[in-house]
């Protein structure tokens, strides 16, 4: 457990002194930026649209009973991007491309692809963990950005549709814009941008580190996408925290 | 003695030494006390019986595997420490080849060059193709690896490994899943690259034809011990049994003739 923990920090520590040599590697990082988006923007976008609906669902009804249906943009709109566009894109995408990931680096371990990358002198880290880290930490904030507008907008539509609430688009976004300011959508972002860190690196790492033959690319397909899910929610209080520090 | 003299400028190939090494994994003993040398230049072949370590050995020589004892200096550097294969160039053709899936052919031989910016692409290009030639491929450049046979999976490692333009050459059994056409190919190759470009090599080979006909020194390892060490005069007149076993074996068959006797009798439908 501590070892495993060593390893990780170990391999992030090795990726950030390759960050140099990003630039060249800029083919591989735009092909695994594609992999991140096309996994997963068409999920994210009616996953989104479900989140800020029940989300206006569960709040709507509440919130007009006590005469507070002008609130009800500003609940859902914050809620979304502090909070639930983050967790929710970070665990669609551990599931979705962490999962590949892990699966594509163990088989390659397990198929000594990697050990000829060493033997060509061609570090596996600058190779195959650096690119996919840029393109997870750049493209999981834009994903997050993307599912906060979507969600907001099914929030509206509930918040509109529902009987028991039924106030306009345009009462929903002006109460929303008086709530919610820039920075909260860059909170969300931020917090999106550190679980990418977590769901890369421990993907990653799960992967150089597989060993045995199929049944160990399954094992260790399983454990990274637990071990990421795991830490983005343990986590998350705690860049909540750090992030309300610099509010 | 100094464990790791420096390289002979003169000489293009470089010369490895192995001292005390030792490896086991899980307390399993897998080496045990290995010691040899192999001169640049020199073409070396390891001899031994399946599972007995010599692939475990290779990876040693390349620094993918720890020793848990002993000292290996490739070209008067210590293996393991980083410089090695920077000062170096050090190539290995795997057992199994182990190209990069997720490439072409083509990519893949041309990683080398492509991967450390040593040529322009139509460059890569032309060398990648002309390897390719050497081994006897032709139009697989496009081609994924999984669309290949396993022997021409090994031959486009060993053009992957000759793009490199090596100082050393470890070779995990060469010419094993070839026709025996190819394999003398191979087999020919692996020479003209020693004997024409003062490659050293260290071949791990089962084909004793090929051992005994191409090697300057040779070594017998057997369930992780060097039994036998030396030219192969030296080695074909070794005392050892397990090392004479191991020479003479061969398929002796009985005859048609006797075998049909032993064999069921067919009976004969009307
Ligand atoms: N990573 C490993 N973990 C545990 N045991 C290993 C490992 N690698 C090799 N071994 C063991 O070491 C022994 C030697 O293996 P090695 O692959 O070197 O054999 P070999 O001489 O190359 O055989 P072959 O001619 O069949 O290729 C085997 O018993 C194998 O089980
Ligand atoms: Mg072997």
């Amino acid at each position: 457990m501590f070892q495993d923990a060593g390893e990780v920090l170990m391999l992030l520590w090795r990726t950030f002194r390759a960050l140099p040599c990003a630039w060249r590697q800029r083919r591989k990082v735009f092909e695994q930026l594609f992999e991140v988006g096309n996994a997963s923007l068409l999920m994210a976008c009616v996953l989104s649209l479900f989140i800020g609906g029940v989300l206006a669902l569960q709040t709507g009804p509440v919130l007009a009973e006590r005469g507070l249906s002008n609130f009800i943009g500003q609940v859902v709109g914050l809620s979304l991007c502090r909070e639930l566009a983050p967790v929710m894109m970070a665990i669609l995408v551990a599931g979705r491309v962490g999962s590949a990931w892990a699966a594509e680096i163990g088989s390659m371990t397990v198929y000594q692809e990697v050990d000829a990358l060493r033997t060509m002198n061609i570090d596996p880290v600058r190779y195959l963990v650096l690119p996919r880290m840029i393109a997870i930490v750049v493209g999981l904030p834009v994903l997050v950005l993307f599912s906060v507008l979507v969600g907001w907008v099914g929030g509206a539509f509930i918040a509109y549709l529902n009987y028991q609430v039924g106030i306009s688009f345009h009462a929903y976004f002006s109460s929303l814009r008086n709530g919610v300011d820039a920075w909260d959508v860059l909170h969300g972002m931020a917090k999106g941008a550190g679980f990418a860190v977590i769901i890369g690196i421990i993907c990653c790492a799960q992967g150089l580190s597989t060993i045995g033959g199929p049944r160990g690319i399954g094992r260790t397909v399983t454990k990274a996408v637990v071990n990421s899910i795991a830490f983005i929610l343990l986590l998350d209080y705690f860049f909540t925290r750090f992030l309300m520090l610099l509010d | 003695m100094d464990p790791c003299p420096p390289p002979d400028p003169n000489q293009r190939g470089i010369g490895l030494s192995v001292r005390g090494l030792c490896k086991s994994y899980d307390g399993h003993p897998v080496l045990e006390d290995i010691n040899f040398e192999v001169r640049p230049g020199e073409l070396f072949v390891i001899m031994g019986p399946s599972g007995s370590g010599k692939t475990v050995l290779l990876k040693h020589l390349i620094g993918l595997e720890q020793p848990d004892a002993g000292q290996i200096c490739v070209g008067g550097v210590p293996v393991g420490s980083p410089e090695m294969l920077d000062r170096h160039r050090v190539a290995m053709v795997f057992q199994s080849g182990a190209l990069l899936n997720s490439l072409t052919v083509g990519e893949n031989v041309g990683l080398y060059l492509s991967e450390h910016r040593l040529k322009p692409p139509e460059e890569i290009r032309r060398i990648v193709a002309e390897k390719l030639a050497l081994v006897g491929l032709k139009d697989v450049e496009d081609k994924m690896p999984s669309e290949l046979s396993g022997g021409m999976r090994k031959r486009a490692a060993l053009a992957r490994a000759l793009v490199m333009d090596p100082q050393l050459i470890l070779y995990d059994e060469p010419t094993s899943e070839l026709d025996p056409l190819i394999a003398v190919t191979i087999g020919e190759e692996i020479l003209r690259l020693n004997r024409r470009m003062g490659v050293t090599s260290v071949v791990v080979t089962h084909e004793r034809e090929l051992a005994f006909g191409i090697a300057h020194r040779m070594a017998i390892l057997f369930q992780g011990r060097l039994l036998a060490l030396g030219t192969p005069e030296e080695v074909r007149a070794s005392p050892h049994p397990e090392v004479q076993r191991f020479l003479q074996a061969g398929f002796h068959f009985d005859s048609p003739s006797e075998a049909n006797q032993g064999a069921p009798h067919h009976e004969k439908h009307p």
